[in-house]
């Protein structure tokens, strides 16, 4: 790959690279904010983890935990942020295949693109198939 | 406990294993299931829902750093993620199969793998094999920079690795980790990719592995945000904390008393396992 090419590896690297460390920031942010709102009402009833309950629906789908966290509830703004944090790979891989594209590497578009079916299968796939 | 005292030990929990895996290298992820199982007493399910949110998260904040360093090869990294990805939903998908008690046994020997690996030095043969045909069409022949220049490498045994991959895919859906011990062995050991290259390789993999079971984790409900909120924070701080010091911290000590750590959870949760009391 020569350097003089304005897209290169490293270059669209760097930018993903720095994209994903915004993305993480922002979510720790988020659930940060959501954390507070939790404990502040709920921060003196007992704990209890020891019994696997599964979470209730609204938390399980992504449209289920925008609907909890635009009501402000601390639980699913905490979802909210972690949904973001899940999808910081993902961009990172959206991103990928531009990067591939603008070197004229279909063959490595065509690999992204097979990797980011899996993720938005795994992320959507249930639901769509429920 | 209420729930805010429990928030506030668990954050303190997952900050010491953040710092102490990323001053090793070892990954905060491989200590966090036992430490919410054994010491905290939280269900198998959401100790691995909320560590696998932490890996994405050091995965991710880490990535930059790597990036400038100019060692991982995305191309590697991509053409392999298939095989994570793949194997990471298979995993996920076999959490809700496979009772807890086999959970735990095959995660105390995934930990005892984890520390033998880190232990071991890695003699090395540097012979220049000729390039390898497939790899060379999947143009994954890279190079990387060294004191004394590029260096150029080959890649080799391409199906081995790939195969590897999938299971390290798997082990990473199935436990809730990034399993960067399977992923440098398939790299490092398998493809003969050069030390470095294949661990911020594996760096970025692991991310987009958890990223992968985490969808079925979600709507599994195995993430529970009260869990994920102090673990996330916890790991993330901590790893950040680690990754200033590194530059000045002696590790040797550190990495043999991780290594120490590491052991004797492995045995706690292969015990635990196997009496049935997890």
């Amino acid at each position: 790959m020569a350097s003089s090419q304005p897209w290169n590896d490293q270059r669209v690297e760097e930018i993903i690279g720095n994209l994903l460390r915004a993305g993480v920031l922002l979510s720790a942010f988020v659930v940060l904010f959501g954390g507070i709102i939790y404990l502040a009402r709920h921060g003196d009833s007992p704990a209890n983890y020891r019994v696997f309950q599964g979470e209730p629906s609204e938390l399980k789908s992504v449209t289920g935990i925008l609907h909890y966290a635009f009501a402000l509830r601390g639980r699913g703004i905490i979802q909210l942020g972690l949904l973001l944090l899940i999808a910081t790979p993902v961009a990172r891989v959206a991103f990928s295949i531009f990067g591939f594209a603008a070197e004229k590497d279909r063959m490595y578009v065509v690999f992204t693109i097979i990797v980011l079916a899996i993720l938005l299968y795994s992320l959507f796939g249930p639901s769509i198939m429920l | 406990m209420n729930v805010l005292e429990f928030t506030l030990l668990v954050a303190l929990g997952s900050l010491l294993a953040g710092l102490l895996g990323s001053l090793t290298g070892l990954g905060g992820g491989v200590v966090l299931v036992p430490l919410l199982t054994i010491f905290f007493k939280v269900d198998l399910r959401y100790a691995i829902g909320a560590s696998l949110v932490s890996v994405i998260a050091t995965s991710s904040g880490a990535a930059a750093a790597y990036v400038k360093e100019g060692f991982s090869n995305i191309r590697i990294g991509m053409f392999l993620e298939i095989a994570t990805t793949l194997g990471a939903l298979l995993g996920a998908y076999l959490t809700a199969k496979v009772p807890s008690s086999a959970i735990a046994i095959i995660f105390g020997s995934v930990l005892l793998y984890s520390a033998y690996i880190s232990r071991r030095t890695r003699p090395r043969t540097e012979k220049a094999d000729p390039p390898d045909s497939l790899a060379t069409k999947l143009r994954m022949n890279g190079s990387f920079p060294t004191t004394t220049g590029i260096r150029d490498y080959n890649v080799y045994r391409v199906p081995a690795g790939f195969g590897l991959m999938f299971g390290a895919g798997t082990l990473s859906g199935l436990l809730g980790i990034g399993s960067g011990a399977v992923k440098v062995l398939a790299m490092d050991q398998a493809m003969k990719i050069p030390f470095k290259v294949s661990t911020t390789t594996s760096n970025f993999m692991i991310g987009v592995t958890a990223a992968a079971s985490a969808g079925v984790y979600l709507s599994r409900g195995y993430i529970d945000p009260g869990l994920a909120m102090p673990v996330m924070l916890g790991v993330l701080v901590g790893s950040l904390i680690g990754t200033r010091i590194l530059v000045k911290a002696e590790t040797k000590w550190l990495r043999l008393v991780f290594s120490i750590v590491i052991i004797l959870l492995a045995l706690q949760m292969i015990y635990k396992g196997i009496a049935g009391r997890i």
